[in-house]
């Protein structure tokens, strides 16, 4: 018999509190899996949100420290100069990274703090009950957009993961999604290599990873996931935005 | 003991830091603070300190929190308005146990305000200017010398109890130049079991502040509180002068406690039997030094409209026996206007 | 015969293992778990691949996979 696939032994027994069908607890996943293939278990630090994913402290045998709303590049700024030879993983949501956080992850890309980013954009504030977030996609309702987001009052949605790779202290920025088992081996490919810059020194890596939020679009999980095929990847294309290859 | 100089407030705060081992600095430039950044900026290389001009006082207080979480010293300075801008940090530091040490020097308020000295943040730093529950530590020097031994004392007192440390100076204190002892260098203790390091050799370490439901989240409170009433109970620090046989009581703290001290002289020279307390931490607020004090006036006197006297009234039996004056906007009284007050108040 | 087996307490019922598997081995379940929901039935073992995609589909990392290398 030989076991092909097991839950990580970097995550506790503890059971997920996200929703059914939520990309985080996938991307929790893969975190967990790639921290265990390399074992980088004794070096992990996470920088948890405010957010879906603000217990996730509970679900991972890491460090992890639960900061501010979005200050954890902040938080990952002092952690990572103090602790240079850590993975310092950042992990944040839209209203922390998009919305509070906005100065803080463009000013870590700024100084090229050495840490990984995980950005998950599900267009949507999701813990606070499904309210408009930088990232929901113009006409889409929210609980503060209850007639779809206008461009008068919200502007448009952002793109992080292109506008984060202008800075010259971005290493890495890539966009993934995890909609589909050939998108969530790709996702696993990209914080990985996010995760193995890190390790050797290199400046800031982000991946933004799409994901479905099916309580706060009031869609089925399965229903979600076409919402994040058909709309979302129209506004948010999938690909690589900074890489060293990309630069040569 | 160390060695003897003659140096600027702000610069002897830095520099003592700097010998008790301080090696992160993270801040915005802010007058009347910017000198400390800027010493530690200028001493960086030979010290090997990593000094990082943030975006913001929100992330300088952020980053304090991420160097204190993995158990070392770190340390920013500002002013009023950057100090408000921290204030959801810092409560955030206490709740988390984080031992960082915060400097505000202090401005006249409110808003932009004006940048000569002023007392006028004293409600928000030790009545605790971020929400919810916390206390922190509030250290106010009162000379140069203060200024270096104090900071000495806040790294201490924040790893001895976990908990952030405010030091309340002013724009006076921060701009004058003194002669003063430099404490000795020690290179302090980094390794703490409950520090955020990467989980090598033990169980895996989390610091949150995220409630998971009424009942840990009082829990964790009730916690919180047992170590302030212990703070409260150790570390009220004070300085009394001539006070044995007083019958007014001066009361002041940081640079009008060193203009009430030529007050005090020359009140003593008229005949009046004058004494002072000077509070050195204004949190824990030293309730002992009023014990006992029952028949004396007490005249607290502040460059703000009215802060600590609400605590001296709180310390005393009678709190028709405590009277105000105050200066703001920047402006400061000579021992002679102090002393013109005590006469008005209480001369028969 | 290839196993697959779900952590019956921590499924969701968000349904990916059932509609990405590429044999149809899974199948909606008709047993309900503590939380509330129905943990998909595994139907057709004998069609399993062993390919995982089931559990790496899986937002609860409730699946595990094993292959029968000798069958």
């Amino acid at each position: 018999m030989k076991v092909i696939y097991k839950r990580p032994q970097v995550l506790t027994d503890a059971y997920f509190k996200y929703c059914g069908g939520c990309g985080h607890g996938i991307v929790n996943k893969l975190i967990a899996e790639i921290i265990e293939e390399k074992n980088w278990l004794e070096k992990s630090i996470i920088i948890w949100p405010i957010g879906c994913s603000v217990y996730a402290d509970q679900y991972f045998k890491t460090d992890s420290i639960c900061a501010l709303h979005g200050r954890a590049p902040a938080v990952g700024t002092g952690i990572k100069r103090s602790l240079p030879e850590n993975l310092v993983i950042v992990y944040q949501g839209d209203g922390d990274l998009v919305s509070e956080g906005l100065s803080e992850i463009m000013h870590s890309a700024i100084r090229g703090e050495k840490f990984s980013v995980v950005f998950i954009n599900n267009a949507i504030y999701g813990m606070t009950g499904g309210q408009m977030a930088p990232t929901t996609l113009l006409g889409q309702k929210t609980t503060t957009s209850p007639y779809g987001r206008s461009e008068e009052f919200s502007g448009t949605p952002v793109n992080m993961a292109e506008l984060i790779a202008n800075v010259p202290g971005c290493y890495y920025s890539e966009r993934v999604a995890v909609n589909t088992p050939q998108n969530i081996l790709a996702t696993k490919r990209a914080i990985k290599k996010a995760f193995e810059y890190q390790m050797e020194g290199q400046g800031l890596t982000f991946v933004e990873v799409l994901s479905p939020c099916p309580t706060g679009w009031k869609l089925k999980p399965t229903k979600a996931q076409e919402f994040l095929t058909e709309e979302m990847l129209k506004i948010y294309p999938l690909g690589v935005f900074k890489s060293p290859e990309v630069a040569k | 003991m160390g060695e003897k100089v003659f140096m600027q407030g702000n610069a002897a705060l830095a520099e003592s830091a700097i010998r008790a081992g301080c090696r992160f600095f993270f801040g915005y430039p802010i007058t009347p603070s910017s000198e400390v950044p800027e010493y530690y900026a200028m001493r960086a290389p030979e010290e090997n300190l990593v000094f990082i001009q943030a975006e913001t006082e929100v992330a300088a207080f952020n980053m304090l929190a991420g160097v204190a979480a993995t158990g070392k010293r770190v340390m920013t300075a500002t002013a009023g308005p950057g100090f408000s801008l921290g204030m959801e940090a810092v409560s955030y530091m206490a709740a988390a146990g984080l031992p960082a040490v915060i400097v505000n020097v202090m401005r006249p308020g409110p808003a932009d305000g004006d940048i000569l000295a002023a007392q006028g943040d004293y409600f928000q730093a030790v009545k605790g200017g971020g929400h919810g529950d916390y206390n922190t530590l509030v250290l106010a020097p009162y000379s140069v010398q203060e200024m270096a031994d104090l900071t000495v004392e806040a790294f201490d007192l924040a790893f001895k109890y976990r908990n952030p440390v405010i030091i309340l100076s002013d724009a006076m204190l921060a701009k004058m130049r003194e002669s003063l002892e430099l404490p000795e260098r020690i290179t302090p203790n980094e390794q703490y079991d409950w520090a955020i390091t990467g989980p090598k050799g033990r169980a895996h370490n989390v610091i949150t502040t995220c409630g998971d439901g009424p009942i840990q989240w009082e829990n964790f409170n009730l916690a919180l509180q047992k170590k302030f009433r212990e703070i409260a109970t150790n570390e009220q620090r004070w300085e009394s002068y001539q006070v044995d046989d007083a019958e007014i009581i001066i009361v002041a703290f940081g640079s009008v406690a060193r203009i009430a001290l030529g007050t005090l002289k020359r009140a003593r020279a008229e005949g009046m039997k004058v004494g002072m307390i000077r509070p050195i931490t204004l949190w824990p607020f030293p309730v002992k030094a009023f014990e006992g004090l029952d028949r004396q006036e007490f005249f607290v006197t502040e460059l703000n409209a009215g802060q600590m006297v609400e605590d001296v009234k709180l310390s005393v039996k009678d709190k028709e026996r405590v009277r105000f004056y105050g200066r703001m906007g920047g402006m400061t009284p000579t021992p002679d206007e102090l002393y013109e007050k005590l006469c008005e108040y209480y001369r028969k | 015969m290839n196993s697959v087996k779900i952590d019956f307490d921590r499924c969701k019922e968000c349904g990916y293992c059932i509609q990405f598997c590429p044999n149809q081995v899974l199948a909606n379940g008709s047993e309900i778990n503590k939380k509330g929901y129905y943990p998909p039935a595994v139907e057709k073992i004998e069609k399993c691949i062993a390919c995982a995609i089931c559990a790496r589909v899986c937002p609860e990392a409730a699946i595990e996979v094993i292959k029968d290398i000798n069958g």
